[in-house]
């Protein structure tokens, strides 16, 4: 069952731009777009696993800071030609804070 | 409900167009595809390797018929469109089918010319045009021992070397003395005739062609000077007529090919018309990389962006006669005035000319050795001026300088041998993959193959694969490069819009150029905000989150995602508490390893982000600040040891290095820029490969501009020699402002110094002293504003939440598995 546990408030996670939330097993990125939308994705790019919470995000992309690659937030997937998946997270925005879902499952993942 | 756009022509310009179309709005239109053939989009220009059995008919098919579907296009083969009905605008075929349109695009292509001689209607005697052409020339070929090919130019050549591969036995008649005369100039011809020849192929040369003889089928051909040559298949291969019968019928304004405008709009305006039906600026082209080009304005305007224009294409051509290695461009006959430079090099088969005229090359002719083509095609488009080398340039590009990357056999290459070795990726793949995908550009080799996506060094012997494996169809770059994907502008139109509009924020630059994206691209934003900070100094706020991860950080991101700090040393001098300080952080902070860099100073590796401000804390309090290792920015001032020690030294090199750095500090910079001063012309700093480079001699300091040590080796150009250390500054604040001012993003001195002329910088830094004075003034103004220690506020607790993550809020329901991070 999910877990809604809050994160942080929206105005602290930059526009165009990303917080990571570090847990004891993984980094987990927090990212918001120009339009206020929130994601999470595991911070591993699925090609050599760069954190992706350091790269440049535009529209709903972002674009890994090592060999960009380009990774939907929506999905985790990887675009264009190439194909890989980050794991993502649900998370939503409720009065101004952020919440992220986590089930048993994922936080091991 | 959505408009609807036809297409009439189901081949590469009009299917390139709908591929553009669906890149900029895949919601637009419900598109109708009608091709008169029975096959899905093929790549014509790939049929000769198929004549010759290099290739299979599946290996050349671009779009499939799953692509149409998939796409939601519907996809009428075999059935031509005949009729036009302008009023209720509707299509019409031979059978009957009727389409409305909103939009109507024809790209009817062109038919080949059949000359009207006594029996060119008998069987046996065709064009080379389509798939059926091919397939009735293989058929022949196993039943049939003798072909004539009318037409010596490259398609009627193609179509030889194919029916001699076949089995045939094959004589080309041409009427003029000379082989693809529009090509190539006669010395080339005749060693193209030569190895040909030894091929086994048979030429009548200045031959005119008076009948065909034979009952039903050709059985012979005859010339006006009665000579007879057998033949059981004749393909007539003498030139292309733009194919306008429907544009005509439909009474839409046609002189040979169907008129359009720089738009691709016919005189009706709900018609546009693309490929080589049309006629644009009393031109029609007969090769695919205009078509391509003309497909990427239609679609533009077709998309409702109406930002596009079509201005004429120059072309260039290669043959595909495997072993054969040719290449023209341009205006390869000299006119008056202009000069020619010549390579013959007759024991190896090499030719290559060169016209030039006003020290830009007009034209280039290769024979033998193609593979710097692109590299004299592109000097060509961009009209760069060769005077710096041009006692070398029929060398080629590699002889300018690479390391190592410049192999110019590429082509002789083994499949396993690696081309890119950033990505590991070998000759094989990239050759693969162009064929497979259909690869025409190399923005999608390096998408597919990653091959010449990192450090580009590369990038020329991937031009020459892409160019060699899909021969003209490779549609080089053009010549203004457009900034990114975003809007299709050149970084100069971007820069000039900026200044001239005062454009001073990054959402008025994407309001004002239509920008198709929400929020540009990790390309564009990064070049933006650098543009709107140099030309707006003090105003302009600038925007973290268009900065790469390193400007952001101030230090250099490392694999791990750790990072590296490096500390300016001025001049590359330091004092004993510095380096105590250095080490202590060292220590402090658990660096697992130290670096003495190339430019005189000290890398910390292995950094956590988080420790970043208390390291530069520390690091702030020995009176240390950032050495912008991480950034496109002033980097460094390399120095020698200078007369204060050295017996050599005839000037304060360190002093000024020194001085050097004071001055240029903290500038944001088109890419890294690097300064050296030497203290003789022994040159220790190595000074004549840096961007701005001092020579100090006993007389004076010589200033030396655009070196490179990276990828490609570049040796500096001598600007000018001055007296005083004071000049030293001043020419060097002007050559790095005017290079801030005028360089494109990402673009290092050496490559801009080489696009606009050392002696266009000369003038404006040397010679015009009001205006290096006006560029020295605003280097120092936007100084102001820039020598501000980035690591300093940091460390004050400034953008703290760049480096500090999140932490859980409501700790009583945090599931076991998540910790709080404080």
């Amino acid at each position: 069952m999910d877990i809604w546990t809050e994160i942080a408030r929206l105005d602290e996670i930059p526009r165009l731009g990303a917080r990571v939330l570090r847990t004891d097993t993984q980094d987990i990125a927090i990212f918001r777009t120009a339009t206020d939308q929130v994601f999470a994705l595991r911070d591993r790019c699925p090609h050599k696993g760069g954190p992706l919470s350091q790269g440049i995000v535009h529209g709903g992309t972002v674009t890994c800071p090592l060999h960009n690659w380009k990774i939907d937030l929506a999905s985790g997937e990887a675009q264009g030609p190439d194909e890989g998946c980050a794991h993502r997270y649900a998370v939503k925005v409720d009065n101004g804070v952020v919440y992220l879902a986590f089930n048993a499952g994922e936080a091991e993942a | 409900m959505k408009q609807k756009l036809v297409l009439v022509g189901n081949g590469m310009a009009g299917m390139r167009a709908l591929e553009e179309l669906l890149k900029i709005d895949p919601e637009l239109y419900d598109i109708t595809v009608f091709g008169a053939e029975p096959h899905p989009n093929y790549n014509r220009i790939m049929l000769s390797p198929v004549l010759a059995g290099e290739k299979t008919i599946d290996d050349i098919v671009l779009n499939t018929r799953e692509w149409y579907a998939g796409h939601g296009i519907e996809l009428v083969t075999g059935d031509p469109v005949v009729a036009i009905d302008r009023v209720r605008h509707e299509v019409r075929t031979a059978a009957g089918v009727t389409r409305p349109y909103d939009r109507l695009l024809l790209a009817t292509g062109s038919n080949p010319f059949i000359i009207p001689l006594p029996g060119s209607d008998k069987q046996g005697v065709i064009g080379f045009r389509d798939i059926a052409d091919v397939e009735t020339m293989l058929a022949a070929a196993r039943s049939y021992g003798k072909a004539v090919v009318i037409g010596g130019g490259l398609l009627g050549l193609e179509a030889a070397n194919g029916l001699l591969k076949n089995g045939m036995e094959v004589t080309v008649v041409h009427l003029l003395d000379s082989l693809m005369e529009r090509q190539l100039d006669k010395p080339a011809a005749a060693l193209l005739k030569a190895a040909l020849e030894e091929r086994g192929l048979k030429f009548l040369m200045e031959a005119q062609t008076a009948a065909i003889l034979g009952d039903e089928r050709v059985t012979a051909v005859q010339f006006a000077d009665g000579l007879e040559v057998a033949a059981d298949l004749v393909v007539m291969a003498v030139g292309i007529r733009p194919n306008i019968a429907l544009a005509q019928g439909a009474g839409i304004h046609c002189e040979r090919g169907v008129l359009v405008n720089d738009t691709l709009q016919t005189f009706d305006p709900r018609i546009y018309a693309v490929g080589e039906c049309v006629q644009h600026r009393g031109t029609c082209y007969g090769l695919v990389a205009p078509l391509f080009e003309q497909a990427r304005v239609c679609a533009n305007h077709l998309a409702h962006m109406g930002i596009a224009r079509y201005e004429g294409s120059v072309t260039s051509t290669k043959l595909k006669v495997t072993g054969i290695d040719l290449f023209s461009a341009g205006e390869f006959t000299e006119g008056e005035g202009d000069e020619t430079l010549v390579l013959q090099d007759p024991g190896q088969g090499i030719y290559k000319k060169l016209v030039i005229r006003d020290s830009r090359v007009k034209g280039a002719v290769m024979y033998g050795d193609t593979m710097d083509g692109s590299w004299y095609f592109q000097l060509l488009r961009e009209g760069t001026d060769i005077s710096a080398f041009r006692n070398t340039v029929l060398f080629g590009q590699h002889d300018l300088g690479d390391a190592g990357h410049g192999d110019s056999k590429v082509l002789a290459l083994p499949d396993s041998a690696e081309v890119c070795g950033c990505n590991g990726v070998c000759k094989g793949e990239i050759t693969d993959a162009i064929v497979k995908k259909g690869l025409f550009t190399l923005e999608e080799v390096r998408a597919h193959t990653k091959a010449s996506s990192s450090c580009g060094s590369c990038t020329g012997l991937v031009e020459a694969l892409l160019a060699h494996t899909v021969g003209e169809g490779y549609s080089a770059a053009p010549s203004k490069k457009p900034l990114c994907g975003c809007a299709g502008h050149s970084h100069d139109d971007v820069i000039h819009a900026i200044r001239h509009e005062r454009l001073k924020d990054m959402r008025t630059v994407f309001e004002f150029l239509n920008w198709k994206t929400p929020d540009g691209c990790p390309v564009c934003r990064p070049a933006l905000n650098y543009y709107l900070l140099a030309a707006w100094p003090g105003e302009y706020v600038d925007d973290a989150q268009s900065r790469y991860i390193n400007e952001r950080a101030h230090g250099n991101i490392q694999k791990d995602g750790s990072y590296s700090v490096v500390p300016r040393m001025f001049g590359g001098l330091c004092k004993p508490a510095e380096l105590r300080a250095i080490a202590d952080v060292a220590e402090k902070f658990r660096v697992p390893e130290m670096k003495v860099t190339g430019g005189q100073r000290i890398d910390l590796f292995g950094l956590k982000k988080e420790d970043l401000p208390a390291v530069w804390a520390d690091l702030n309090a020995a009176g240390l600040i950032s050495g912008h290792a991480y950034g496109k920015a002033m980097r460094t001032v390399k120095t020698c040891v200078g007369a204060q020690w050295c017996r050599f030294g005839t000037q304060d090199s360190t002093g000024l290095g020194v001085k050097l750095e004071e001055l240029t500090w903290g500038s944001w910079m088109p890419h890294k820029y690097k300064l050296a001063v030497s203290g003789c012309p022994r040159n220790c700093a190595e000074a004549t490969i840096k961007d701005f480079g001092v020579v100090c001699v006993d007389s004076g300091y010589e200033l030396h501009v655009g070196g490179n040590g990276g990828i490609k080796v570049r040796i500096t150009d001598l600007l000018c020699k001055v007296a005083t250390e004071e000049e030293v500054l001043e020419y060097c604040g002007a050559f790095t402002q005017l290079y801030r001012e005028e360089a494109h993003y990402l673009e290092r001195t050496a490559p801009w110094v080489e696009r606009v002329g050392l002696n266009s910088i000369r003038q404006r830094v040397v010679e015009d002293a009001e205006n290096r004075k006006a560029l020295y003034e605003r280097f120092r103004y936007s100084q102001q504003y820039a020598q501000v220690d980035p690591w300093a506020a940091r460390a004050r607790g400034a953008d703290a939440r760049e480096f500090t993550p999140l932490s859980l809020k409501a700790a009583g329901c945090a599931p076991a598995a998540v910790t709080t991070n404080a």
